[in-house]
C-alpha cells in the first residue's frame, strides 16, 4: 500500500518565556510512516508526547525539527516548512481531526455542525446534511437533537458530534485524539465500525486510544511514543 | 471560504510604515491577503491596529510603503496611484468599513432601508421597488424585523445597528471588508448572534476580510490566520490555531495566557 504519513527527525520543544524562557523538551527523533488503510495507534504514558505529534500533523502546533509529509491528493505537502495556506488546503481536502473536545459554535445546529466540512469542500447543502443525518443517527444522538446547537449536550453525545463531523469526509489521513474516551460500550463499537469502514476505502489513521479493546480493534501498528520523548 | 484556485493575492501590504510626526503608527507591516481568506490583526491598545486598518483601506497614507490591490479586472494597482473614480469604485463596491461605533458607519436619522439602499443607489440603482425589496432582503439576512424597514437607527438597539452597518456594507457584493472591533462595545449574548451572522456570511459570500480586534475568542472563531501586532510592529503571524495553541513570542504568549477561562 502506498505511504500517506511519513514523519523523520520530528522534534519539539516549547519555550516558556512567561515563566523566565524555561525549555520544555516534548519528543525528538519521532520517526514513522502510515500507509493507505493503516490504522497506527501512539501508545505511551500520560505527558509522552501522543496529542503533540498528532496536533503537529495537523499543523496547529508547529515543528521545530523534522519532516511531516503528506502524500495525499495528487501532492506531497511537508506540514513542518508548509506556508499557513497550503496547510489550510491540506485539512480542506485530506486531512481529518477529531479532537478530544467539540468546540461548538454558538447558535450552529448539530446538523450542520457535523455537515460544514462537506458544505466547505463544496457539497450542496441538503446532501450534506443527508450524510450528517446518517451518521448521527449510527452514533445514536436522538433526533430531536439534531436542529439544537450542542453547547448544551453532555459530554458524551458532544464526543459523538464531534466524532460525527470527523468521519463525514472521505479524506485519506485521519487523525483521532481518543475519540471514545466519553463513550459507552456500544458506541465504542460504532466507532470501531466506522474506522474500519474507513480502512477499507483506503484512509490512514492515526489514532490516541487508551482503551484495550478499542485498540486491539482497530490497530495494524501500536507506536510506542515513550521512546521519542525528549529529555528534559 | 478561502478560494484556493486563486494563486494571486487580492491585497499586498508592502513594508508598511506610518508615523504621525515623531511617534510611531506601525512599522514594516508586510503580509498578502488570498480571496475568501479572513485575517485577524490582534495586539492591546496602541499596537497599531487601527492606523493599519485605515492604511491598508486607503484611508490614511503611509509614510512609507505601499498597498497593493487586484481590482476586478485582474490588474494589479498600487493604492497611492488610484485616479478617484477607481477610488470611489473600491469605496462604493468592492470594499466594506464596519466601524465599531455604528453611528461611524451608518446615517442615523435616515430609515434603515434607505441605510441599506444608499449604498446600491450610489452604484446606479434607480428603480425604487427593486432597491426597496433588496434592503428588505439584506436586513432579514442580519435578522433585522421587515417591520423596522422605516425606522431610523438611532431607534435601534447597539446590536441591532451593527448588523444594519454590515447589511450596508454588505448590499454590493464587496470582496473585501474591513472591520475595526466589530463587536466591541456588545453584550455577549449578541457578541455571540453577531459572531455567527458574521462567520455565516462571510463563508456563503466568500469575502475577504481583515479584522482587527482584541478579542481571542473573536479571532479564533472567524480568522484563518492571526498577526499580532505590538509597538506598531508584526512579533507573530501564523495559521489561527497555531498561533493560539502553540505561540512561540513572549508577548504572544502573554496575550493567550491572559484571557479568562469563561
Amino acid at each position: 500500500m502506498s505511504t500517506v504519513l511519513e514523519l523523520t527527525a520530528v522534534a519539539k520543544t516549547f519555550s516558556m518565556h512567561l515563566q523566565g524562557g524555561i525549555r520544555l523538551p516534548v519528543v525528538t527523533g519521532v520517526e514513522f510512516a502510515v500507509c493507505a488503510g493503516e490504522c497506527a495507534v501512539l501508545a505511551g504514558r500520560s505527558g509522552a508526547g501522543k496529542s503533540s505529534i498528532l496536533k503537529m500533523i495537523f499543523g496547529t502546533y508547529r515543528c521545530d525539527e523534522g519532516n511531516i509529509r503528506v502524500h495525499a491528493d495528487g501532492r506531497t505537502v511537508d506540514v513542518a516548512q508548509a506556508q499557513p495556506r497550503q496547510i489550510l488546503l491540506l485539512r480542506a481536502r485530506a486531512l481529518g481531526y477529531v479532537s478530544q473536545f467539540l468546540r461548538a459554535v454558538p447558535r450552529v445546529p448539530t446538523v450542520d455542525v457535523v455537515a460544514e466540512p462537506l458544505v466547505v469542500g463544496g457539497m450542496q447543502r441538503d446532501a450534506a446534511r443527508r450524510k450528517a443525518a446518517d451518521l448521527l443517527h449510527r452514533l445514536n444522538i436522538p433526533e430531536r437533537l439534531w436542529q439544537l446547537p450542542p453547547a448544551t449536550f453532555s459530554g458524551g453525545e458532544q464526543q459523538r458530534v464531534n466524532i460525527a463531523r470527523g468521519f463525514i469526509s472521505d479524506v485519506p489521513l485521519l487523525l483521532l485524539d481518543e475519540p471514545t474516551a466519553a463513550l459507552d460500550a456500544g458506541n465504542r463499537a460504532v466507532v470501531v465500525d466506522l474506522v474500519a469502514e474507513k480502512k477499507r476505502r483506503g484512509t490512514a489513521v492515526v489514532a490516541i486510544v487508551h482503551d484495550e479493546d478499542v485498540r486491539a480493534a482497530i490497530a495494524d501498528t501500536v507506536i510506542d511514543v515513550n521512546r521519542f520523548t525528549a529529555a528534559a | 471560504m478561502i478560494q484556493y484556485e486563486h494563486d494571486q493575492p487580492l491585497l499586498v501590504a508592502e513594508n508598511l510604515s506610518k508615523w504621525y510626526g515623531k511617534q510611531l503608527g506601525c512599522r514594516d507591516v508586510s503580509f498578502g491577503l488570498y480571496p475568501g481568506e479572513v485575517i485577524a490583526v490582534v495586539g492591546e491598545s496602541g499596537s497599531g491596529k487601527t492606523t493599519l486598518l485605515q492604511l491598508l483601506s486607503a484611508q490614511l497614507a503611509p509614510s512609507r510603503g505601499r498597498v497593493l490591490y487586484c481590482m476586478r479586472d485582474g490588474a494589479t494597482r498600487d493604492l497611492a496611484s488610484l485616479g478617484e473614480a477607481e477610488r470611489r469604485f473600491l469605496f462604493r463596491t468592492d470594499w466594506g468599513y464596519v466601524h465599531q461605533d455604528p453611528a461611524l458607519g451608518l446615517r442615523m436619522s435616515v430609515s434603515a432601508g434607505a441605510n441599506v439602499g444608499e449604498r446600491v443607489m450610489a452604484i446606479g440603482w434607480r428603480h425604487y421597488g427593486r432597491i426597496r425589496r433588496t434592503a428588505g432582503d439584506w436586513l432579514a439576512r442580519v435578522e433585522i424585523d421587515s417591520g423596522r424597514i422605516d425606522d431610523a437607527p438611532y431607534t435601534y438597539s447597539g446590536g441591532m445597528r451593527q448588523r444594519l452597518q454590515i447589511a450596508r456594507n454588505l448590499v454590493t457584493r464587496p470582496r473585501l471588508v474591513f472591520m475595526d472591533e466589530p463587536t466591541g462595545g456588545l453584550d455577549v449574548s449578541v457578541q455571540a448572534c453577531l459572531l455567527d451572522l458574521l462567520r455565516c456570511l462571510v463563508a456563503e459570500l466568500e469575502l475577504a476580510a481583515v479584522i482587527v480586534t482584541h478579542d481571542l475568542a473573536v479571532a479564533r472563531l472567524l480568522s484563518h490566520r492571526i498577526i499580532v501586532m505590538k509597538n506598531g510592529e508584526i512579533v507573530e503571524t501564523g495559521l489561527t490555531d497555531q498561533v493560539l495553541d502553540d505561540p512561540h513570542q513572549p508577548y504572544t504568549q502573554l496575550l493567550v495566557s491572559s484571557v479568562l477561562p469563561p
